[in-house]
């Protein structure tokens, strides 16, 4: 049985280490923020320029002036800090954030991301992602295995325009858990959802991938 | 004191507004907006413009009320998917996207107000949004160059400045202010409270006076909020 979103989220929360700075995407990324382990020190970070992201506000809380990058309302901690973007982007594009988790339309076998435009349809832009993906030490993408018509999205090649070329380390789908020792190295599966099987992962996957489940 | 609180913005705005001309404006998504001048800059009419932001606002609101009267030829942003309008336009070839990385496009306002023409970064090589662009190797890795931004009108958002046009910025307000500020051949702010000579501390100022070439107190201040999510208060 496929995993749900919040358990999607909740399985790239044990991803998270003690100190960690982490940036969380848009969508089942957010989620993860519910998982963090009680008693881990992890500090969110948000690139419209905050470090130190605390839970979505009371209604009497409510401040036009504190928004994380997805536009919510949301509130401050007592290790807080505010900048402006580009001292934001400084911190992501050098290399100073520890993990990002971020969705995707595609990944490719060689760690491509594609997850900011289809062409032909009216395109939103691609935010803070290609930073994100540039800089981040570990990047984790959490996705549907497939597209809703049955589509692998993870895939030989990206069909869709890039993010970022070879920057993604860790993939968790509804179904299993890819991961990579490093970015030289072929993806290797090691999880499966319960239920289901490597064989039925294999069919609905285009990309090479090692086989790594513990018998 | 040089003279740089102007009564209104229509005032604070004379003299520098013509058409095709660049303007760089402060902001993410509807936070830390300067809505008093976008007001303006729209009752003014000037058209054919180059808008440098990291987003285009909603249909009604923010930087949208240029897109609703044709007064904008191209966007410079890193994400619109909020406007409809833009949308529409841009779909029927009457609008002009160029689509930049966020943190890029931070640090080419950045550099262009800092006097720097050029710089290479690693963000969004192997992307469609570097083939054309010049790239050079460091140390093994590969980076791409990207242009300063100098604008020919800056407008920002402060939530509180001093006469002499020192700026401080509120939590996540301040975003991409500080750097639209200082892009500008001339900069224009606005401030939800414009408070007297020495109230605010030196070490507490964001935006330095020199940034800044004409100030006006806000009289738009609505900052609307795009997504109001709120937890339920334990029980």
């Amino acid at each position: 049985m496929a995993w749900t979103r919040n358990e999607i989220a909740a399985r790239a929360a044990r991803e998270l280490e003690d100190g960690f700075y982490v940036n969380l995407g848009i969508g089942i990324p957010t989620l993860v923020a519910n998982y963090i382990p009680a008693g881990m020190d992890v500090t969110l970070q948000s690139e419209n320029g905050m470090l130190g992201l605390g839970p979505f506000p009371l209604e009497s809380e409510v401040d036009a002036d504190l928004i994380n990058a997805g536009k919510q309302t949301i509130t401050e901690l007592d290790r807080t800090s505010y900048f402006s973007s580009a001292d934001s982007f400084g911190m992501i594009r050098g290399g100073k954030i520890d993990l990002s988790v971020l969705g995707a339309m595609e990944v490719a076998e060689n760690g491509d991301l594609a997850n900011w435009m289809v062409p032909g349809k009216m395109v939103k832009g691609p935010g803070g992602a290609m930073d994100l993906v540039a800089g981040v030490k570990k990047i984790i993408v959490v996705m549907d295995h497939t597209s809703k018509d049955g589509t692998p999205k993870f895939r030989k090649s990206c069909t869709l325009p890039l993010t970022g070329a070879n920057v993604v380390d860790m993939l968790i789908t509804d179904i299993a858990i890819f991961k990579r020792p490093s970015r030289t190295e072929p993806f290797e599966l090691i999880e499966l959802a319960p239920g289901v099987t490597a064989e039925q992962v294999r069919e609905l996957t285009e990309a090479h991938y090692v086989e790594k489940i513990a018998a | 004191m040089a003279k740089k609180v102007f009564d209104d913005a229509v005032s604070a705005l004379e003299g520098f507004l013509f058409d095709g001309m660049i303007i760089a404006a402060g902001g993410f998504g509807l936070c830390g907006i300067p809505e008093t001048l976008i007001t303006a800059i729209q009752s003014s009419g000037v058209k054919g413009l180059t808008i440098v932001s990291n987003n285009a606002g909603v249909d009604d609101f923010g930087l949208g009320k240029l897109l609703t009267t044709r007064q904008v030829a191209k966007m410079v942003s890193s994400y619109v998917g909020e406007n409809k309008e833009f949308a529409r336009q841009y779909l029927a070839g009457e609008l002009e996207i160029e689509f930049n990385p966020q943190g890029t496009l931070a640090e080419r306002l950045r550099a262009g107000g800092a006097g720097i023409p050029g710089f290479y970064t690693r963000t969004a090589v192997g992307t469609g949004l570097a083939e054309g662009k010049e790239t050079k190797e460091f140390d093994g890795e590969t980076y791409v160059l990207e242009r300063g931004i100098v604008a020919d009108l800056a407008i920002v958002k402060a939530w509180k400045a001093d006469p002499y046009g020192n700026l401080v910025y509120r939590k996540t307000a301040r975003n991409f202010n500080p750097m639209v500020a200082a892009c500008g051949r001339v900069t224009v702010a606005e401030a939800e409270e414009i408070v007297g000579v020495g109230e605010i501390d030196g070490d507490a100022v964001h935006t330095p006076s020199i940034f800044v070439t004409r100030l006006i107190l806000a009289t738009e201040n609505e900052k609307r909020i795009e997504q109001r999510t709120i937890r339920q208060e334990a029980a």
